[in-house]
């Protein structure tokens, strides 16, 4: 290690996960020690892009969240126009039958990683059309894989947010860079109990 | 402005045998006439320069259920410039699933409006409107199976792969 790396590394050594709490900014220091994969799961979950759609009245808080009350562009959630530019899908409202392939179109539109959020009730199970809803999707899970489920009716902005946040949670345990196949080892590892 | 007896001592001059029963009761009076005369006397209470009904408020189509074996089709007429009202009543009788479905003129010549809310009873309730120039379905998906609002509706198992029904669970079939 020579005198620059020595510096550096007594300087400052901490990880990505400490800066995403809030910190003054002063411009001194200036280097980070991380890993790659941690830098890149907080460069996803910092910048989460959701596709710009709602289906109905859940849409309505949606978009109360998007604006400036809530202001969701402060975690970096901004709505894109196109699936092409979006990693999250956020299912807000009612799917009817005659949507739901329009749906499945759209996420299969979608670049991986890709991620769904079931807002409200009516797409986490059919919600207030579940016994006589013969237009209504019983659970937007029954087209999409659904990573969020935020319940209420609609849910408050407050509660995007949680789930939201609750997405953010599930993307910095990733491990975007590991080969399939170690994966696949471990989970094998941990089924049967062996140190992996 | 008409009033309601005013209008049904009109039509009865006019198209006497049309007229199967008036029901003076309630806050919307109406007026039963026969499936043929519909056209005429829509076409009627349109021109008429005393009635000039010129607004078709709204269309509704009803099911009675297997047990009465009749449909029936709401008119409520309104004219703009007098301000009266009317509400006409059709009734058909109904198809058991083997047979076509029940047969009603479509007033869509008359008043453009009725085109859609017209095929919206066909998508919902099962009524064929003869003489509609374009009927579809308007709120279903074309390949959908059966007309919901009616009163032995059974929702279909699947629609493209989906289970319709809750209680069938999320298990690919």
């Amino acid at each position: 290690m020579n005198l620059f790396e020595q510096e550096a590394v007594g300087l400052l050594a901490i990880k990505v996960k400490d800066i995403m709490s809030e910190r003054i900014k002063t411009g001194e220091g200036g280097i980070i020690i991380t890993n790659s994969e941690d830098l890149m799961n907080w460069a996803r979950l910092s910048s989460l892009w959701p596709m710009g759609f709602g289906l109905a009245c859940c849409a309505i808080e949606m978009m109360a969240a998007y604006a400036s009350n809530y202001d969701l562009e402060r975690f970096g959630i901004m709505p894109r126009p196109s699936p092409r530019q979006s990693d999250v899908m956020i299912v807000a409202g009612t799917v009817t039958f005659k949507m739901a392939d329009r749906l499945r179109r759209l996420y299969e539109q979608m670049p991986e990683p890709r991620y769904v959020i079931s807002m409200g009730s009516c797409s986490n199970c059919g919600g207030p059309y579940w016994e006589h809803g013969y237009h209504v999707v019983k659970g937007v899970d029954r087209i999409i894989p659904v990573d969020v489920y935020v319940p209420g009716c609609p849910p408050r902005p407050e509660a995007l947010i949680g789930g939201f946040m609750k997405l953010q949670e599930k993307i910095r345990s990733e491990h975007p860079l590991a080969p399939e196949v170690f994966l696949e080892m471990q989970a094998a590892h941990q089924e049967t109990g062996l140190p992996t | 402005m008409m009033v309601f007896e005013e209008i049904n001592d009109l039509l009865i001059t006019h198209f006497p045998k049309a007229i199967v029963q008036t029901n003076h009761q309630g806050l919307q009076p109406s007026i039963e006439i026969t499936v043929e005369s519909l056209p005429h006397i829509c076409q009627f209470l349109f021109e008429d320069k005393t009635l000039y009904f010129d607004y078709l408020a709204c269309l509704t189509a009803l099911d009675n259920g297997p047990s009465a074996g009749t449909m029936e089709v709401i008119y409520h007429l309104f004219s703009i410039p007098y301000g009266h009202k009317l509400v006409l009543k059709v009734k058909v009788s109904r198809n058991s699933s083997e047979e076509d479905l029940p047969q009603v003129p479509s007033v869509s010549h008359i008043w453009r409006t009725a085109d859609w809310h017209e095929r919206e009873a066909f998508d919902l309730v099962g009524i064929r409107f003869s003489g509609h120039p374009d009927l579809r379905r308007i709120l279903l998906p074309e390949d959908w199976e059966g007309h919901p609002l009616r009163k032995d509706y059974k929702a279909q198992d699947q629609y493209h792969g989906i289970k319709v029904r809750y209680e069938d669970g999320n298990l690919p079939s």
